[in-house]
């Protein structure tokens, strides 16, 4: 019984396939001012995503899109998106993402890094 | 299966379900998680099983002082993306230095629409209405021979949308409810052990719910990483406070608990652990406790249970 019990609390609360995903790590960390301009960004999910309804777009300080839209979830860890960037001119820059996870729960959200001069 | 056949099959999923998209408790990026004392804003497929409770109430003129325990099943169920009913549970024990008595409470039933939404605000609102269903618990543990019939407003908000000039206070949201519980009957006339009748009224009661939230989740991916870990980094420290007031047929004053607490939220299930702290010496008792473990349905069996099971 006990081990049927610690079976089911183990399943429940170990990471599997299907659930909401949410940004667990992203690269520049959020709200972190970096030194040196990144030439991508990489976000970290807790689930695998849809590529084709996943997206991640970088807009600079007035709102304008900065990133080469090229986006990417990786194809050997499907958790990871990546889109690639431009050299950033010192500034403040705004992330925002919309994830689809396997079983189509959507999840979205935005953050802020910023690049010191 | 070929990848265009796989996005279309997803295309399909998303535009035939389009409450999937949303499930339990989110409005934009905020995640509302299920509180434990107060009622919940949204509509959602979630199990709460058990919820858990202790307290020490205090002797009155129906009693002497007793030890509360409590176990309590609760399920709710989309049947729309917008609309749900909830059913509940519980099983009481009642320990006395006299006696200890066991058994039932009465049945709860419910329903909520969810008729507002705001992303970009991080806002939510619903009506519903619960329902003690009258005789379908046990006596001995005092649960009532009428129905109670509470219509309530509920309201979620969350502060994301604050200046960036006070970042630090955007993980914070708050949920409330205010509602009026009727009993069906004005009053009853219970007959004791020694055959005496006396009347009991049973007024109207205003009802107020409210918990305050501060997210770590929501501060880790959309304000600040701070490099918290597990199990920090999906905690949700909350204060919850569980108020009424009845205001006929005799009235009295606001009675109820503050329960500040944790809860942790995780991919499938949350668990929240409270203190349960009587208001005012017109509550009476003791401090108590509350403890839960909450199963998200839409994630658990996104594709069965846990879908409305209408468009």
């Amino acid at each position: 019984m006990r081990r049927a019990i610690a079976g089911v609390a183990v399943a429940l609360l170990a990471p599997a396939a299907f659930a909401h995903a949410f940004l667990e790590r992203a690269e520049p960390r959020v709200g972190s001012t970096v030194a040196k301009a990144p030439d991508q960004v990489t976000l970290r999910f807790s689930e695998a995503l849809e590529p084709a309804f996943s997206t991640v777009e970088v807009l600079d300080a007035a709102g304008k899109r900065v990133d080469r839209d090229d986006r990417k979830v990786d194809p050997a860890n499907a958790s990871v998106m990546r889109v690639s960037v431009p050299a950033l001119a010192p500034g403040k820059y705004r992330v925002k993402w919309r994830a689809l996870s396997a079983d189509t729960h959507v999840t979205q959200g935005d953050f802020t890094f910023e690049v010191g001069r | 299966m070929k990848t265009s056949t796989r996005i279309l099959l997803v295309a399909a999923a998303c535009a035939a379900i389009p409450g999937a998209a949303l499930a339990h408790g989110f409005a934009g990026k905020r995640f509302f998680p299920a509180t434990l004392a107060t009622d919940d804003p949204f509509v959602a497929d979630e199990l709460s099983l058990p919820t858990v409770a202790r307290r020490n109430l205090a002797a009155s003129d129906d009693g002497p002082a007793v030890q509360q325990s409590s176990a309590s099943v609760d399920i709710a169920k989309r049947i729309t993306p917008h609309f749900g009913v909830e059913v509940g549970a519980s099983y009481l024990r009642l320990k006395s230095d006299e006696r200890t008595v066991r058994g039932f409470d009465n049945l709860s039933a419910g329903a909520k629409y969810q008729f507002h939404m705001d992303e970009a605000h991080e806002s939510i609102a619903s009506v519903g209405v619960d329902w003690d269903i009258g005789n379908t618990g046990a006596r001995r543990i005092g649960a009532e021979t009428f129905s109670t019939v509470t219509p309530a407003l509920f309201m979620g908000k969350g502060f994301g949308d604050l200046p960036d000039s006070v970042r630090f206070l955007k993980p914070l949201a708050v949920t409330g409810s205010v509602g009026v519980a009727m009993p069906t009957r004005r009053s009853t006339t219970p007959v004791d052990e020694d055959g005496n009748a006396s009347v009991e009224r049973h007024p109207d009661a205003l009802k107020v719910g409210l918990a305050i939230e501060y997210s770590l989740p929501y501060l880790q991916s959309f304000v600040k990483d701070v490099g918290l870990s597990e199990p920090f980094s999906h905690m949700i420290p909350v204060v919850e406070f569980d108020l009424e007031k009845p205001f006929d047929r005799g009235g009295g004053s606001w009675t109820g608990t503050v329960n500040p607490g944790i809860l942790w939220a995780g991919r499938y299930m949350q668990v929240g652990l409270e203190a349960v702290i009587p208001v005012n010496s017109a509550t009476g008792g003791g401090k108590g406790v509350l403890l839960q473990l909450h199963f998200f349905l839409d994630d658990l069996f996104p594709r069965t249970l846990g879908r409305p099971l209408l468009p």
